[in-house]
């Protein structure tokens, strides 16, 4: 399998902390690598390069590169806006505009030039049905997604991301604010989108990280400690370090 | 024990001095009002409410006194109408660019000058439009005065700006990041995003701005008086002069016998302005109490 992203000698400062530190990871295409580690140690500001999501923030700077299909997301001529339509992203609090259910997804394809009525129609129901909730809401699109439950918010925010087909979807610990029936929803959903997607998702509950994922990358202080297959991960950890957090002697 | 006993009569006392206040302000509202109708009503026995409302002539110290306030309505109407025109949409960049565009430090220059503009008081805007705006514009348009409609709008958008703008800013700056997040996500852009999700987002705070800029607008005086140019005719060009409700009070009450019929038909004025201010205050109310953000 060929290498989907590639995260070269990666380090972010906010001002003059670095809150990622010279990290390199690679993920292989169509796989779930799962991003664990205590709070703070730099699992949303890494997630957030990929999509170059930091860079409305103020004041931070980025050394080091990462490649999508072998092409640095940081080129000069790259688009950003190009790179986010590529790399979709679903965030810690479900975060739907205060608009209906067929707008929270007709945004994106409308700005990304679909402009045919019928187009957007078959891509707002494609994508309601790939993320699980076409059934819960096809009598209510027209209604506001802010009456939707936690859940359904969540999904509805996964919708939205798939409707304009990016490669890579990342996660940042999207079920995190859910109750137990949405989480295992949310986790189903992520099975099935490794078949089109490459995904990354950080998480802090390992039971999850455990059940959805194939790789997974133990951070520690903005560094990388340790990035193997899942199994190896939670039951042969190569550093005492890596076993002390996934058994949850720390973290 | 006693230590409770204490802050219990304390809290009473406070609130029982609150409910006081609160009642006492109520209370002289309606007085006023009071006050208003009873000087007011009575110039209905010298005409009738659709004459007074929609009668075109307005000569109330002539023989033959009459007391038509449709040109008084419609001027106020007219300038009221266009000094939104300007105002609303020059609010509304000043407030995207500060929430949205500015750097930190731009940011906090602006945001006094507005402060200061918006206590600028209202006879220095109006001696402008008189002494600086009313010349240029006779001059530039060849007009028999500058003292116009045009004029009081423009010195009265001048006085909306900043109240429109600062509601609108505090409006658009409190509009979840984490929406502005999502849509950049998608690959929107930052022009994108302000005009389909962050503006959309702030709306009700906007109109609550712009209704609350308007009110400001009708009930203003001294600019209109000093500028307006005071003629009691219907308006047919934007640089007609013209003679809003408010300037025709505060120009006449001193003239007019008190208990007069004319004396009468300017408080029936002041009733008028007063029952258009409150529908204004209303739908400014309802619209900021729908603005309350519910967050994912
Ligand atoms: N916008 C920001 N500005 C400055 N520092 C930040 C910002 N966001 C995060 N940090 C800091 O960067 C470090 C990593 O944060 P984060 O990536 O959010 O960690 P995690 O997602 O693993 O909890 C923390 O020390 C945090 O305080
Ligand atoms: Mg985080």
């Amino acid at each position: 399998m060929n290498d989907k992203v590639i995260i070269n000698d990666l380090t972010f400062y906010y001002g003059n902390n670095s809150a990622v530190k010279n990290v390199n990871i690679r993920v292989q295409e169509n796989s779930v690598l799962a991003l664990i580690g205590p709070s703070g140690c730099g699992k949303s500001t890494l997630i957030r390069c990929i999509n170059r999501m930091n860079d409305i923030i103020p004041a931070t700077r980025t050394e080091g590169d990462i490649l999508i299909d072998g092409g640095s997301i940081y080129a000069d001529k790259y688009n950003v806006s190009d790179l986010r339509r590529r790399v979709g992203m679903v965030f810690q609090k479900s975060n739907p505009f205060p608009k209906s259910v067929f707008e929270n997804i007709a945004y994106g394809l409308k700005i990304n030039g679909i402009k045919n009525k019928y187009d957007i129609e078959t891509r707002v129901e494609k994508s309601l049905k790939g993320a699980a909730l076409w059934d819960e809401v096809k009598d209510r699109l027209d209604d506001s997604a802010l009456g939707l439950s936690g859940g359904q918010q969540q999904r509805l925010c996964i919708a939205r991301t798939i409707a304009i087909e990016p490669e890579i979807i990342l996660m940042d610990e999207p079920a995190s604010a859910l109750d137990p029936i949405s989480t295992q929803k949310i986790e189903e959903l992520i099975q099935d989108l490794k078949a089109k997607y490459t995904i990354i998702i950080v998480t802090h509950n390992m039971q999850q990280a455990a059940r959805i994922s194939d790789f997974t990358a133990f951070m520690y202080m903005g560094n990388l400690i340790e990035i193997n297959n899942t199994e190896a991960i939670f039951t042969k950890p190569g550093l005492e370090m890596t076993e002390n957090y996934v058994t949850g002697k720390f973290g | 024990m006693k230590h409770l006993n204490r802050k219990i009569i304390y809290d009473i006392i406070l609130s029982k001095f609150f409910f006081i206040v609160g009642l006492s302000c109520l209370i002289i509202l309606f007085i006023i009002m009071l006050f208003l109708f009873i000087e007011g009503i009575p110039v209905l026995n010298h005409v009738s409410l659709t004459d007074f409302i929609f009668g075109t002539s307005w000569y109330p110290t002539s023989d033959h006194a009459r007391f038509g306030i449709l040109p008084l309505i419609s001027a106020s109407a007219a300038v009221t109408l266009l000094a939104s025109l300007l105002a609303v949409p020059f609010s509304l960049a000043i407030a995207i660019y500060l929430s949205e565009l500015a750097g930190n430090l731009i940011r906090e220059i602006i945001k006094p000058v507005i402060e200061i503009i918006a206590s600028i008081p209202s006879v220095i805007i109006g001696f402008f439009g008189m002494v600086v705006v009313a010349p240029f514009l006779q001059n530039n348009f060849d007009l028999d005065t500058g003292l116009n409609l045009f004029n009081a709008a423009l010195m009265l958008a001048f006085m909306a700006v900043p109240t429109i703008a600062s509601i609108c800013e505090d409006a658009i700056s409190s509009v979840p990041a984490s929406l502005k997040e999502a849509s950049y996500a998608l690959g929107a852009n930052r022009w994108q995003t302000i005009y389909h999700i962050t503006v959309p987002a702030a709306l009700s705070g906007i109109w609550t701005a712009i209704i609350l800029g308007i009110s400001r607008v009708i009930g203003e005086t001294m600019v209109v008086l000093m500028v307006a140019g005071g003629a009691a005719i219907i308006p047919l060009s934007i640089f007609d002069p013209v003679r809003p409700l408010t300037s025709n009070i505060a120009a006449e009450m001193a003239e007019a016998a008190v208990g007069g019929p004319h004396y009468r038909a300017l408080f029936a004025i002041g009733i008028i302005l007063f029952i258009i201010t409150f529908i204004f205050n209303i739908i400014a109310d309802y619209l900021s109490g729908k603005y309350k953000f519910k967050e994912g």
